[in-house]
């Protein structure tokens, strides 16, 4: 279980106890290929401590990174895909799900929980990218569904970390219908007037980008993270030429006005809090009642 | 016009015009055996139209003389006033709308638009839409919901258009804000597939009390196309990806991600456009009734259930 050589894909494999991560273990940033210790690069957020890059991370380590000691309840831990269409291309869909599971210890391409945040309850929905590309299909939308609904229930600010090619082709239309659904609740929510942000990471792009991720009442996004609704190879074809130099970065996205402010994954934690406390509900300034009343 | 599939009809169409003009050049009775050609092509005809496959369906839901938003407008829409513009970008032809009334009603009609000739195609895009076209058909279903008019959209798109500018000016967010945005309107949503149904580009506009789709159209995450080009990695799967995805208007009722199917004549809704015009036309005005019996509140509650259903997973 070396990190080291899974470097090359850029993708870091967490492993299922790695919260103490022994001495000795190495990585090697994919953007700089400066090379330094495990232990240093999880303890920067897994960001390179040379160039800063960020390193695509999945839900273990998020969950790590927010929540105060690690402790949150997990929601719909077991819930897993099944195979409505009977789905197969050059592999049937149960065995890929079968073998995507058993490689990443995961259930599927989401994991939703609650607990505190330097003492303040939120919600969380991480995607993983490791799950067949995050891609999104029942699974990914009924749990953020329910994410959305406890936040709702409870009047805890929710937090959906993206990292998505987009929707789940094996599911076809049931894939698609998950981004009317997640909006649903969004709506809901937003009703409500419980906090909602949405942080876009890479890559964050398809269906997923085009419903939930584009929904927050904070758009925020990680530096560098590839976002958008096309991916760059579909918009290169579409045009015909090559793309502009930083295209669909999270900068870009910044810069045309769809993104309140891009977060260094080291400060996300201290910036997050400090928006909920400045947003939480005060004794003095609760809602009207009869709109409280209403939405429980 | 024939797609591949309908080539042994044409062919037997064709032997029939010969044999009408041959009888009358050499002033022969074959009064016979034209009545048994005929009979014979109506047989096939029922044969192949009764026996589509799921690729056949999408060839006839992109068939170049099928009827266009546009098209069903003039022909069920007594009066009609087109609004333009999404007041902040500009004028998107690949999204049409405005209101109307039908048989007395009025409504707010708004669709994807695809153009017929070289010259339209460009014109409409395709009928693939940009940010403005779903920001476009957004103000004009608030102007809808002010005025508490019912809307019907008409779905007919290959997809958003992924393109440079839309991505610039917010292609994911414009689709977003419609579905969210969709969910809380206050008057009836009426949704009907006349095409193609493509992805997030047509769902943008799909979110519905009622949701039709015509016969021969397809709705799903993905055209079978671009489902081949990356699961298969080549362009020559499509038959197989359109099995795959199951993606015609009698798979998405079964898996209830649609209300209802509107019946085409057999052939295709070209084949008989007024025809198929005044079925789409009583199936609003009834499902407008139908839903006017419902409070604003009952009709939004009613529409979050509905979507919110959708999903098939094991816990
Ligand atoms: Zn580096």
């Amino acid at each position: 279980m070396t990190w080291f050589k899974r470097t090359e894909k850029g993708i870091v494999t967490p492993t299922e106890e790695k919260k103490e991560v022994p001495d000795g273990l190495w990585y090697q940033c994919t953007e700089c290929k400066k090379v330094m210790q495990s232990r240093e690069h999880s303890a920067n957020a897994y960001t390179c401590i040379d160039c800063n890059n960020h390193a695509r991370i999945g839900s273990m380590e998020y969950f790590e990174i927010l929540f105060d000691d690690n402790n949150f309840t997990e929601l719909d831990e077991t819930m897993s895909s099944s195979d409505p269409l009977e789905f197969s291309d050059t592999q049937a869909y149960p065995d890929r799900i079968k073998g995507s599971q058993k490689k990443s210890g995961l259930k599927d391409a989401v994991r939703t929980g609650y607990g505190k945040m330097n003492g303040i309850h939120i919600v969380v929905a991480c995607m993983d990218f490791r799950f067949i590309g995050g891609s999104m299909g029942s699974v990914v939308g009924e749990k953020i569904s329910r994410a959305i609904d406890y936040a709702r229930k409870k009047r805890h600010p929710l937090l959906i970390i993206s990292k998505s090619g987009g929707a789940r082709m094996m599911e076809a239309g049931f894939s698609l219908m998950q981004m009317a659904k997640t909006s649903a609740k969004l709506a809901l929510l937003d009703q409500d007037r419980v906090p909602y942000v949405s942080l876009m990471t890479d890559p964050t792009t398809g269906g997923v980008t085009a419903s939930y991720a584009m929904l927050g009442d904070f758009n925020i996004a990680e530096p560098g993270a590839l976002i958008g609704f096309a991916g760059p190879r579909v918009v290169r074809e579409t045009i015909g030429k090559d793309l502009p130099e930083g295209f669909q970065t999270a900068e870009f996205l910044l810069e045309h006005g769809f993104l309140d402010f891009i977060v260094d994954r080291k400060e996300l934690k201290k910036t997050l809090t400090d928006l909920f406390t400045i947003l939480k509900e005060t004794k003095e300034a609760k809602q009207p009642k009869k709109e409280k009343e209403k939405s429980e | 016009m024939h797609l591949d599939f309908e080539k042994p009809i044409a062919e037997l169409e064709a032997k029939l015009v010969d044999m009408k003009q041959l009888a009358q050049e050499n002033n022969v009775d074959v009064e016979e055996a034209v009545k048994s050609l005929e009979a014979k092509i109506k047989n096939l005809k029922k044969e192949i139209y009764s026996n589509l496959t799921r690729w056949q369906r999408v060839q006839l839901s992109r068939h170049p003389d099928r009827p266009y938003t546009l098209d069903y407008i003039a022909d069920i829409a007594d009066k009609f006033i087109e609004l333009h513009g999404d007041r902040g970008v500009k004028d998107d032809k690949a999204m049409v709308g405005g209101f109307a009334e039908i048989g007395g009603q009025g409504v707010m009609l708004i669709g994807h638009q695809k153009g017929r000739n070289t010259k339209q195609r460009q014109l409409r895009n395709f009928g693939m839409a940009n940010p403005e076209g779903y920001r476009k058909a957004l103000r004009m279903m608030k102007l809808a919901e002010k005025f508490n008019k019912p809307i019907v959209t008409f779905i007919d798109t290959p997809g958003a258009f992924p393109g440079l500018e839309g991505e610039e000016r917010g292609q994911a967010e414009a689709i977003a804000r419609n579905l969210k945005e969709m969910f809380m309107l206050k008057v009836p949503v009426i949704c009907i597939v006349i095409g193609e149904g493509a992805s997030g580009g047509a769902l943008g506009i799909a979110i519905g009390d009622k949701v039709f789709m015509l016969e021969n159209t397809w709705y799903s995450v993905i055209s079978p196309e671009s489902c081949s080009s990356i699961l298969w990695r080549s362009w020559d799967y499509k038959e197989q990806a359109a099995e795959a995805l199951k993606l015609t208007a009698y798979d998405m009722q079964k898996f209830k991600l649609i209300d209802e199917i509107i019946k085409e004549p057999l052939g295709g809704a070209h084949t008989d456009p007024q025809g198929m015009s005044k079925k789409v036309k009583k199936v609003i005005l009834d499902t407008i009734k139908e839903l006017n019996q419902l409070t604003p509140q009952e009709r939004i509650n009613q529409r979050i259930e509905k979507f919110s259903a959708m999903g098939v997973f094991v816990e």
